[in-house]
């Protein structure tokens, strides 16, 4: 049997926003208000689920490098990794493209106790929101609080953002990510760039 | 061009260097920014619009803001809109605008302008910027807390904009400087956001307050594209500071509807706030002592006032202080009880009150073209009352005002009967402190000593309310109580004569309050005519009507918001779906994906490429992209005991390495989805769901482990995007896999049905390869990550090359797998049927327990004449029948004399099969099963069409395909 956790040569792997890259470059603001949408591609993720109280907890972490995040919006993260609260038992470890998925380490930790550890690489991507304007866009259609007091950098949550489920994840005071599943990542996108367009024009109060 | 003759030379918040051209009901005219189109008609003259509805009376403007019955306007535009209150709409150059008899047009020309939404949190919402929603802003602003203003003028400082400087100390004027200063602190506080030209609209539980913002009509042809016109803010605060405000009321007398009576308030906001005389000559009539206000501003204008009618019997100091200042003549226990004019108002009739105040004495006349009056003030507790907080009739103040508490709301100023400008500075003051702390934000600075220009307009002090002046011949014809809807005392008094006896039901027997201004105006005086007319003597024992959102009409295109044409509803992708595209295929929706129904080559129809594509699988080799298909792996010690529970069928007992068909059911015993699973390990299996219910199973499997088996070692994760299907079919597959995947075995023997292999294909993606079949024939699916999808599909294509390979879509699968009998659930189910009524006894297992098996004992269960899964092939042969045609039995009579005819069942599955040469169906029929071999006819329309019944099974029942 072939290791089904391996990736494939790197030349026939494609994004699923792979397509609108030149559509996305073209809808950059620039400017007070500027905000750019970019595709992370092809960036390695794994879902986790485990008893947090569990031994293999405790190992799974020390894989990591980082404890796991305890609460909902919290993430943990350790060199190129990061791991975001997905629910109570379940989280979400995400490292950047080219990185491995850390899938068989983790595995290897969990070893024969309850919990589960799957390549999810492919099963979203990541869409990089930045810019000055980044907040306003996204409040044009996530029901949540995104002020820095209530989501700060570093913090991840599933939400909607316009009619797509997400992971949203505040990755600095300007940047953010949104992880959708990849069957709704050009949706979302084309959601993004009509939602941007206004902050190239003048402001209207 | 008609000028300006009623402009003031001097003030108001208009800019007079700059002029505005605009055209109204085809006339010319001018205005100035700052002017609405009811405050530059009246600068010109004009007062009266079209006439009313029902009656065809002539009216005129009666209000200065959202209150307006009267003057609606319908406007032009690249998609014309209507009912808009001429007194709401801002002045820009080119405007045109209609005046409208109460009703507008829709204009069919689709809305091309933007719509767009915003979620926003506070710690405190203040729902008004007048003096009380400023000082509670400032307040709690200076808390530290997050806080929201929105108001619906374009300017911040609500009936500040109306004060005047009749007393002659320049009390209006530093009220506004105050109110301009306040709004820049706001504006310069970091989380202090002040919306104007927003209404605050609806209001709902747990503080989450809807309001729509008008952002560009202002701007004309100025107004930038790609900028949303308008947007409607979702606003979820901690706490609400209703400061909304009170709206004046009319009084109900004999012609009381004729051009030229307005509200004394909006005299007082034209005159000050816009610099324009709504007339030359002027008698205002009042219960209280606010019109005096609008009286002393009229005459420092130079507007002639030749009366002051006031209902109450003794002077009050603020009546005589005006008397003394001005030596206008009032008088006491008076009312206004008739007018004279053709359409503009001439003059009006005076007569005194005796103590139950009926009118005493001879009328006396006084010519005037401008009737201010004043019935008392009803403080806009709309917001309030849509979260169901109470009402208490005020006796003193004659209104309803907040009475009972909303959860983390509080009500200040006019909203909640305080009037005087002092008063409602405090108020806000107060509640925006009171607010912040609430929501974690105490130390609000101290408030400031009342400024000396709050003085300037101390409210109605005592009122004696006028709730119906009776006219001078009996007559309550033209007593009109709801201008917009045309509603009179008469027609109340027939609903009340009727037996209604609750202001709901009076509000439904005369349509009264049920116009596009909600009753603004009449609400409260329906209230007291009500209670004249049935002898009761206080508002408060009969109650409101109910305040319902919207507070004031919006529109349904900024409700839609974004969510129309392309962005209406999120269309699911594959990996392969550009290619899709590129092959022209045709697409359907299943859920929310977007799959290839067919793919028509040049000159074909849907048939003619859905006969190509199932001949290519079933004679050659064809390829389908299945990754819509809902994917979830299941791990943990205790996953096959899981399965055990949920399938119908056994899986625990299934090898590694092998994969097995199942049927889930509700716990009612019937279908609830299908799929093929793969054990991969003795502690994983891979589950396939049907497309549209992928998350649906999703949820019930976690619905089940966290609910009722919580022991079991089960994890579920969704992993639908992380695969791409390529089915491959047809009895070439088995070649075109062996060049796809070079190091597979794909001898029948080394690979059987229902087995699945991990490898490497040719060009090194690694794979999982199944042996499965929808059709019957020989059939393979290969699983590769998605980033790979594409380049998979391409190789697939490639090594399918030399055999032909086709691809198909939705439209051929159907055909395939119906020709064999297979279901799909949701089309050949509905809920309603059983694994056994469907033809599939074999897949529920008598040796275990499962969801759904308790429901198998039932006597419904077991019923022989359920409806059961079957084949018809129409007798014909020709007659393609349409899905859900009924099923009668033969020599049924379906003449509607004959009655209701017996319904055996329908047609779930219905298509022409280029095998059998013939259209046949599938269809649910009672007692079907028993029924192989018969004759029942289908009503297609007016045809009644013989129908064959067969096993569902209608394509190589023997299965002599499936090795190929």
């Amino acid at each position: 049997m072939a290791d089904l956790t391996a990736t494939g040569p790197a030349a026939l792997r494609r994004s699923p926003l792979a397509h609108l890259t030149d559509a996305l470059r073209a809808a950059t603001v620039t400017g007070p208000r500027a905000v750019a949408l970019a595709e992370w591609p092809c960036a390695a993720m794994v879902s986790l689920r485990v008893d947090p109280a569990s031994p293999a907890a405790g190992r799974i972490a020390q894989a990591l490098g980082a404890t796991l995040p305890a609460r909902c919006g919290r993430t943990a993260s350790a060199g190129s990794r990061t791991t975001l609260w997905l629910g109570p038992d379940e989280w979400l470890v995400v490292a950047p493209p080219g990185a491995p998925a850390p899938t068989a380490e983790l595995a290897a930790a969990l070893g024969e106790e309850p919990g589960s550890v799957v390549d999810v690489s492919a099963n979203r991507t990541v869409l990089e929101l930045r810019g000055p304007a980044a907040r306003q866009v996204l409040e044009k259609g996530c029901a949540l609080d995104l002020h820095p007091r209530v989501f700060g950098r570093g913090q991840a949550v599933s939400t909607l953002v316009g009619p797509v489920p997400v992971v949203l994840w505040r990755t600095g005071v300007d940047s953010y990510r949104l992880l959708p599943r990849s069957s709704f990542a050009d949706h979302l996108a084309r959601w993004l760039m009509d939602a941007m367009s206004e902050y190239a024009l003048p402001e209207v109060d | 061009m008609t000028e300006q003759h009623r402009r003031l030379p001097h003030g108001g918040r208009i800019d007079r260097t700059t002029t505005l051209r605009f055209t109204l009901d085809g006339r010319e005219l001018t205005g100035h920014p700052g002017d609405t189109v009811a405050s530059a008609m009246l600068a010109s003259g004009i007062i009266e619009v079209a006439p009313s509805l029902y009656r065809g009376r002539p009216r005129g403007i009666v209000a200065a803001g959202v209150d307006e019955p009267n003057a609606l306007l319908q406007l032009a535009g690249p998609c014309s809109e209507g009912m808009l209150p001429a007194t709401t709409v801002e002045l820009y150059d080119g405007l045109a605008a209609t005046t409208l008899s109460g009703r507008g047009r829709l204009d069919p020309t689709p809305d091309t302008a933007v719509y767009d939404k915003k979620y926003v949190h506070t710690d405190v919402l203040v729902i008004g910027a007048g003096p009380a929603g400023l000082a509670a802003a400032a307040a709690a602003t200076g808390a530290g807390a997050r806080v929201v203003l929105v108001d619906e003028q374009p300017e911040t400082g609500g009936a500040l904009l109306s004060e005047g400087d009749g007393d002659g100390t320049g009390s209006g004027e530093a009220a506004r400087a105050w109110a301009a200063a306040a709004r820049a602190a706001l504006d310069a506080a970091p989380d202090t956001r002040v919306l104007t030209r927003t209404s605050a609209f609806g209001s709902y539980d747990g503080n989450y307050v809807l309001a729509v913002q008008r952002r560009t009509d202002h701007l004309g042809a100025g107004a930038p594209a790609g900028v949303s016109r308008q947007r409607l803010w979702h606003v979820r605060a901690r706490q609400v500071v209703l400061a909304t405000g009170a709206h004046e009321r009319p009084l109900v007398f004999a012609g009381n509807d004729r051009p030229g009576v307005m509200l004394a308030s909006a005299v007082r906001t034209y005159v000050n706030r816009y610099a324009v005389a709504p007339g030359a000559r002027a008698v205002v009539a009042t219960t209280n002592d606010s019109a005096y206000d609008t009286a002393a501003d009229l005459h420092a204008a130079g507007v002639t006032v030749a009366a002051v009618v006031d209902s109450r019997p003794h002077l009050s100091t603020r009546a005589a202080e005006f008397a003394d200042a001005t030596g206008v003549p009032v008088s006491t226990a008076s009312a206004v009880t008739g007018t004279a004019g053709a359409a503009r108002l001439t003059g009006v009739t005076v007569r005194a009150l005796d103590d139950e105040g009926q009118p005493a004495g001879p009328g006396r006349s006084f010519a005037c073209d401008l009737l201010a009056v004043s019935g008392g003030w009803s403080p806009a507790v709309h917001l309030h009352s849509q979260r169901q907080g109470a009402l208490r009739w005020d006796a003193d103040r004659a209104a309803f005002v907040p009475g009972g508490p909303v959860d983390d709301q509080q009500s200040a100023g006019a909203a909640r009967g305080t009037y005087d400008l002092a008063g409602c500075l405090a108020d806000g003051a107060q509640a925006g402190a009171r607010a912040a702390a609430a929501a974690g934000h105490p130390g609000a600075p101290a408030p400031d000593e009342p400024p000396p220009w709050a003085a300037g307009s101390a409210g109605p002090g005592t009122v004696r309310p006028l709730w119906l002046i009776p006219g001078d011949d009996g007559d309550e014809d033209t007593h009109f109580v709801d201008l917009q809807r045309d509603v009179t005392v008469a027609d109340m008094r027939r609903s009340t004569g009727a037996g209604m006896r609750d202001a709901e039901h009076v509000k439904r027997y005369t349509s009264l309050g049920t116009a596009g201004d909600q009753g603004k105006t009449s609400g409260v005086n329906a209230i007291g005519v009500i209670g004249t007319l049935l002898g009761v003597s206080s508002p408060g024992a009969l109650g409101t009507t109910t305040y319902r959102a919207p507070y004031t009409p919006v529109a349904f295109a900024a409700l839609a918001g974004r969510e129309r044409g392309a962005l209406f509803a999120p269309e699911r992708r594959t990996a392969v779906h550009d290619w899709h595209v590129g092959r022209g295929a045709v697409f359907e929706d299943v859920g929310q994906w977007k799959r290839p129904r067919y793919y028509p080559r040049p000159g074909e129809d849907m048939d003619r490429a859905v006969i190509r594509e199932c001949r290519a699988a079933r004679e050659g080799v064809a390829f389908m992209d299945a990754s819509t298909l809902g994917k979830i792996e299941i791990r943990g010690a205790d996953a096959g005991e899981f399965l055990n529970r949920i399938y119908t069928n056994g899986f625990k007992k299934l090898k590694p390495g092998f994969a097995r068909y199942g049927v889930m059911c509700t716990a009612d015993g019937m279908i609830f989805d299908d799929g093929v699973t793969l054990r991969l390990a003795d502690d994983r299996y891979f589950m396939t769901t049907t497309t549209g219910n992928a998350a649906a199973v999703l949820d019930w499997l976690e619905e089940w482990l966290q609910t009722e088996w919580p022991e079991l070692d089960v994890m579920c994760t969704s992993v639908t995007e992380q695969w791409t299907t390529v089915a491959v079919v047809g009895p070439r597959s088995r070649d075109v896999i062996a060049r796809l995947a070079p190091a597979l075995d794909v001898s029948n023997d080394a690979f059987p049905f229902m087995a699945f292999r991990e490898t490497t294909l040719a060009g090194g993606v690694p794979a999982r390869v199944c042996r499965i079949s929808f059709s019957g024939e020989l059939a393979y699916e290969i699983n590769v990550s998605a980033w790979y999808g594409h380049a998979v599909w391409e190789q697939t294509e490639e090594a399918g090359r030399p055999f032909g390979i086709t691809p198909y879509g939705t439209e051929a699968m159907h055909v395939l797998r119906a020709e064999k009998g297979f279901i799909i659930v949701g089309q050949d189910t509905d809920g309603t049927v059983t694994p056994q009524d469907a033809g599939m006894p074999w897949v529920v297992s008598r040796l275990k327990d499962f969801v759904g098996k308790r429901s198998f004992s039932r006597p419904d269960t077991a019923r022989e004449d359920r409806k059961h899964l079957v084949g018809l092939l129409p007798a014909d042969r020709r007659t393609r029948l349409s899905e859900g045609t009924q099923i009668i039995g033969r020599g049924v009579p379906v003449t509607p004399e004959d009655g209701p005819v017996p319904m055996l069942g329908h047609i779930t599955s219905s298509y022409y099969s280029p095998a059998l040469g013939r259209p046949f169906a599938l269809a649910l029929v009672a007692g079907g099963r028993d029924l192989a071999g018969r004759t029942l006819i289908a009503v297609d329309g007016d045809e009644l069409v013989p129908v064959e019944v067969h096993s569902p099974v209608l394509y190589d029942p023997e299965g002599t395909k499936r090795d190929g």
